[in-house]
């Protein structure tokens, strides 16, 4: 009898992927970690990577996965260039393009019960706009202003929903996506406290070193009993 | 009589109801919810949303989840509403039996015990998940209890399904500094988030403010989520002449009637007895 070749559960995960619209652009943010089960294994992985000069895309779930389909995609992105270079496709691919390729490949792993265990943001800049979207391991194609993955969906979105506004100023939106991830720092066990922010504007994507953000401890302090 | 432990005598029918009788197992009406508690500077306050759920269905849009221990402890319930009413009101009449027979204000460290000890001894089986909070002579308290019977002691507390998106907002909103305003505002905005973004929780806002000897209660103190849009004025009245007549008919009442007397007939049977 031949071995199971398809894939049972995740084994090395990464936790939530946030991403929020603003004026000029389109900000994702998510930690370093890669956890295997409980162990904090990994601490210094990118879950969030460039495709082409205007597209990102950040993944949630199997890191091995994750790979595999950053490498699809940028295979994707060499066959276009060869045909753009030969005169027979316009020009790169666009976010939205890219996104939509994912969701049908993740959709056929699906049929095929062999999933790519992620739950993907993608998001780039394309004539003159943000297009920013998530696909997961079933293949459901979604679009939104907000985006949040993981235990994100739980604890950052009812964050962002409330502080969202149409076009807000870059520093509301990095305020926000902080305030988000020290919440899932408190309160998701597989998280750590270092974190990729990845901007993608007009001019291209910018994805910064990892940093530290300050968490509150106060209540450390606290005593029950005390008016 | 069996004295303390467990009692599972009814476990083998049970089970065999179901197996063999196609017994349909009652829906239980889970309170899927938002409640939380928070402690500020002269007390806590106490907020939960009002849905009551029976699998997908809004069993009731406006029930009161925050319910009176005593005067001054009063405590939210999250799981089966039944499992909660019941067991915070026998509680209650505990707290309040013990009190008079010590003669001493109820703590609310007392309800904490009286309560988990009773889910304790039930493994979780009612489930009950609490935020009990209140003042006492010893100041300030806030507690959470769960089904199974553990406790914790918080500064701020969520429970329910709405708990992480209410958890979300207590994070970033809290500081130990607040006072009544503040602490009253985290709590609607904590409780609001979970009716916005947890399916299980809905309707309106209740709130519930203790301090030192003094008790508020805030019901429906937000109902922008369970206002119908689209209302028709009360009364409803229809002008004379708005329904059109198809056709008339005009019955004579029976002005005849026949008297009976029954009670000669009686005398008249018994007698020929």
């Amino acid at each position: 009898m031949q071995p199971k070749k398809k894939t049972l559960r995740p084994i090395v995960t990464g936790s939530s992927v946030l991403g929020i619209k603003y004026k000029d652009g389109v900000i994702l943010a998510s930690d370093t970690l890669g956890s295997y089960g409980s162990l904090a294994r990994f601490r210094d992985i990118r879950r969030i990577v460039p495709i082409t000069k205007h597209t990102v895309i950040g993944g949630t779930g199997e890191f091995s996965d994750f790979q595999e389909i950053t490498k699809i995609l940028r295979q994707k992105i060499i066959e276009n260039q060869e045909l753009v270079e030969s005169g027979k496709e316009e020009d790169e691919l666009l976010p939205s393009e890219i996104h939509s390729y994912l969701s049908r490949v993740l959709y056929g792993r699906r049929n095929k019960f062999n999933p790519l265990w992620n739950d993907v943001v993608v998001a780039g800049f394309e004539k003159g706009k943000v297009h920013m979207g998530t696909v997961d391991l079933w293949g459901s194609y979604f679009e939104d202003d907000i985006i949040a993955t993981g235990y994100g969906t739980y604890f950052a979105l009812p964050l962002m929903r409330k502080a969202y506004k149409k076009d807000m100023e870059r520093d509301k939106a990095l305020e926000v996506l902080r305030d988000c991830l020290t919440v899932l720092f408190y309160r998701d066990c597989r998280t750590i406290n270092r974190y990729v922010f990845a901007e993608i504007t007009k001019e291209g994507v910018n994805i910064t070193d990892p940093v530290e953000i300050e968490t509150k401890w106060e209540i450390a302090d606290w005593q029950e009993g005390k008016l | 009589m069996q004295k303390g432990g467990f009692n599972f005598d009814l476990y083998q029918r049970n089970v065999e109801l179901i197996e063999k009788n196609n017994y349909k197992v009652p829906k239980t009406t889970k309170t899927g919810t938002t409640i939380v508690g928070v402690v500020f500077s002269d007390g806590v306050v106490l907020g939960a949303d009002t849905r009551a759920t029976s699998g997908p269905i809004v069993a009731d849009p406006n029930c009161e989840k925050i319910h009176r221990i005593s005067d001054y402890i009063w405590c939210a319930g999250a799981g089966t509403a039944a499992d909660t009413e019941n067991t915070t009101g026998m509680i209650s009449l505990q707290l309040e039996l013990l009190s008079l027979s010590t003669g001493r204000s109820p703590r609310v460290r007392t309800a904490l015990t009286l309560l988990k000890n009773f889910l304790f001894r039930y493994h979780g089986y009612i489930s009950a998940a609490l935020v009990l909070g209140g003042v006492d002579f010893t100041g300030p308290h806030l507690h959470m209890i769960h089904p199974h019977g553990s406790t914790s002691t918080l500064p701020y507390i969520s429970m329910g399904s709405g708990s992480l998106a209410a958890m979300a907002v207590l994070e970033t909103g809290y500081n130990s500094k607040m006072g009544e305003e503040d602490a009253k505002s985290l709590v609607h905005q904590a409780i609001l988030s979970g009716i916005l973004n947890d399916l299980g929780s809905g309707g309106n806002v209740d709130l519930c403010v203790i301090k030192h000897k003094s008790m508020e209660f805030f019901r429906n103190i937000d109902t922008t989520n369970s206002k119908r849009k689209f209302r028709k004025k009360l009364p409803y009245m229809f002008k004379s002449g708005s329904t059109k007549i198809l056709e008339k008919e005009i019955k004579e009442k029976m002005e005849k009637m026949e008297i009976v007397n029954e009670k000669e007939n009686e005398i008249e049977e018994l007698e020929e007895l």
